[in-house]
């Protein structure tokens, strides 16, 4: 094997979107790691401007079709904060059961058909399944349910049309939620053997002092609301959050990097994040089970970030089933009324990737001013960079085929959603 | 036993969200990777045959030079060529740029534009390539897909409708948002397929399926105009998603300048 070499991963695979990525090695010296985004810039921020308030969650669930009720959810909890708007109890419980449906759809995809096949030796859930169909089927059965709850809740499940500024067009069928409870039940038990599945594959070991971050709730998970807080003691409010996190541009990417201020550190967003700093907050059925998975909470090793997503689907079938159980009556008022006015809002949720944050102005026209919105995948770019330059001397022994694709599974520990990276990755390693 | 057909799907800008109805067909996934060869298909596999490919589905519109070369290749090597959703038939949301300068978009976003390559439009593949066949929708719709694979397995035509989304919300006893609550609904000039979901859903239909057959926007503009809806929220209505489709490119156009 020559001393210098380079692996390029012209494009990434089981991710979303398009990137690449060049590593330089001389001998086991890593030289250069470069994420390279080449996903077309699409610039959402500035059509944006001009628009009614209306309009902006129907526009932003656009950014990404994976995760459309993240953006949709930023984008109402921040106009709404600029308008004055307080919706009630029973929208907020209602949004959050739309989360949770997000989340087991979007975890389950990862779980089963992009990343168990990386443990597991295949190059695909579809391949997977020739060996292992009744997996795949179940883990396909969790995400259809996912999907089904979403349609209810949302009209459909990539890109819901039921989701408003100030609440929903219209309350959710209670006839068909409550007839999905069975399906739920059985989600929670299939997402219950899907921990002890994941828990039990064998994680390479990388293990980093990650600076994580989340949002934070006092007394429940993570999803629309709470503080901003990190590993090193951050803890601020989301008004805070361009005080002490900055986009920068990379020229290797349309996507902007997030670093943390003052250093300029990368850090880390997502399901492992969240679990570390949120632990008490899971739903007791996950939070015992996570207990008792054999993995040391918090961990260090975000090739875990499976187990960690398998634990959320967990607290999210939980929850579902609660807030389904307890919806008992259609409410009267789904929606509440707002006139455009001029103001300033901005909002942080926890996609199933991790932290996304909305700021928008709207002007005196009653129309989008200003838009600014940070997706996961860009604040973590900077941490899947340093994660490879510590991981690439581990996996310099092996050729260039094994090494690439240790390092392609690595990149998908953080379910990178470039296309969402509305301003995101290209491996190529070379051993020069 | 006869050759598998083999498939490919190909991503240009876009959200992701019509390549991964294909996954999120569940029900028939399987099923579809036993009957036909999934030969290049990125967002769900490592693997990558080499075409010729007997059927391509193409998501995304073309927003740099380097993707208007790259679906010449792509047209090439696909025997069948057919494009999903919104972006792909009309030029998706990021169309809007047609309207706007590009240099200032980019301005707004990021700190060296220098680093950015991109077209001053956002344009739909047949702009470029022939096109044998176009599924609609902003996403589209999960079943018309897998009815559209089977019919290429079969030979037969795909059952797509042509007819407006109002024709569904009649026959499905939905009580019309425009004439009920006065609200500016697209649903008489776009193409259904939806399932009515945002008049079922107590709201306008803005447009995800683009035009339909032979539609008159400037006529259903020119109701809205004279029931007193401002000239700006038609504009921004045609404007969405298919505002790159010629019937509401030139209607937004019109209103705009009236």
């Amino acid at each position: 094997m020559p001393a210098n070499r380079t692996f390029v991963v012209k494009a990434l695979s089981r991710v979303e979107g398009e990137g690449a990525l060049y590593v330089k090695l001389d001998g086991d010296r890593v030289e250069h790691v470069e994420l390279n985004i080449y996903e077309p810039p699409r610039f959402f921020e500035s059509f944006l401007r001009g628009r009614s308030v209306h309009e902006v969650p129907d526009i932003t669930a656009r950014i990404c079709g994976i995760c459309p009720v993240a953006y949709q959810m930023s984008s109402c909890h921040a106009l709404e904060q600029a308008l004055g708007i307080i919706v009630t109890p029973e929208i907020r419980k209602l949004r959050r059961l739309l989360y949770c449906a997000e989340w087991i759809e979007s975890h389950s995809l990862h779980m089963y058909l992009l990343h168990a096949p990386d443990f597991l030796g295949y190059e695909s859930g579809i391949s997977m399944a020739t060996d292992h169909r009744a997996v795949v089927e179940k883990g396909l059965r969790m995400k259809k349910i996912g999907n089904e709850l979403l349609e209810i809740l949302g009209g459909r499940a990539i890109h819901p049309i039921n989701v408003t500024v100030g609440g929903f067009y219209r309350a959710p069928n209670r006839e068909a939620l409550k007839k999905l409870l069975p399906d739920l039940e059985w989600g929670l038990a299939s997402a219950i053997e899907t921990l002890e599945l994941v828990s039990a594959f064998e994680f390479p070991d990388l293990e980093m002092d990650y600076d994580c971050v989340s949002v934070k709730h006092s007394h429940e998970y993570p999803m629309n609301e709470g503080r901003i807080v990190s590993t090193s003691g951050l803890d601020i409010m989301v008004e805070q959050y361009e005080q002490y996190f900055e986009e920068r541009h990379m020229p290797q990417s349309t996507a902007l990097h997030s670093v943390l201020l003052p250093e300029g550190k990368s850090y880390l967003v997502g399901p492992l994040a969240r679990i570390n700093l949120c632990f008490d907050q899971l739903a007791p059925t996950a939070k015992r089970a996570a207990e008792k998975c054999g993995i040391e909470w918090p961990s260090r090793n975000n090739f875990q970030s499976i187990v960690a997503r398998a634990v959320e689907v967990i607290d999210a079938y939980e929850e579902a089933v609660a807030i389904v159980k307890d919806y008992n009556a259609e409410p009267t008022q789904c929606r509440i009324p707002y006139t455009p006015k001029a103001g300033k809002g901005c909002h942080a949720t926890e996609a199933p990737r991790g932290l996304i944050y909305h700021r928008y102005r709207i002007g005196d026209d009653g129309l989008i001013a200003e838009a600014k919105i940070v997706p996961p995948t860009s604040q973590n770019q900077g941490q899947i960079e340093s994660d490879l330059r510590a991981y690439v001397p581990r996996v310099a022994r092996f050729d260039d085929a094994v090494a690439t694709q240790k390092c392609e599974h690595l990149i998908r520990n953080y379910d990178p959603c470039i296309s969402c990276s509305t301003h995101f990755l290209k491996l190529t390693i070379e051993r020069g | 036993m006869a050759r598998k057909p083999k498939l490919a799907v190909f991503k240009f800008a876009s959200c992701d969200g019509c390549q991964l109805s294909l996954l999120d067909a569940e029900d028939e996934l399987l099923a579809v990777a036993g009957a036909v060869d999934i030969a290049y298909f990125l967002e769900a596999r490592t693997q990558q045959i080499e075409g010729p490919y007997d059927v391509g589905l193409v998501e995304g519109s073309v927003t740099t030079a380097h993707d208007a070369a790259r679906i010449q290749e792509i047209r090439k090597q696909c025997r069948f060529l057919v494009t999903i959703g919104a972006c792909a038939t009309a030029g998706g949301i990021q169309a809007l740029r047609n309207w706007a300068d590009v240099n200032d978009f980019i301005d707004r976003v990021y700190a060296h534009p220098e680093y950015i390559k991109t077209l001053a439009t956002s344009t739909p593949i047949a702009d470029h390539v022939t096109v044998d066949f176009e599924l609609r929708g902003c996403p589209i719709n999960k079943n018309q897909l897998v009815d559209l694979v089977a019919s290429l397995l079969h030979g037969r035509k795909p059952r797509v409708p042509s007819y407006a989304v109002c024709v569904e919300c009649k026959q499905r006893q939905v009580v019309c948002v425009a004439v009920a609550q006065g609200i500016a609904c697209l649903g008489p000039v776009t193409q259904a397929g939806c399932g009515i979901i945002c008049p079922a859903y107590n709201r306008d239909c803005y447009g995800c399926f683009g035009p339909k057959e032979n539609a008159n926007p400037n006529s259903l503009a020119g109701h809205y105009l004279a029931t007193g809806k401002p000239r700006g929220e038609l504009v921004r209505l045609m404007r969405n998603f298919n505002a790159n489709a010629k019937e509401f490119r030139l209607t937004s156009n019109t209103v705009e300048r009236l």
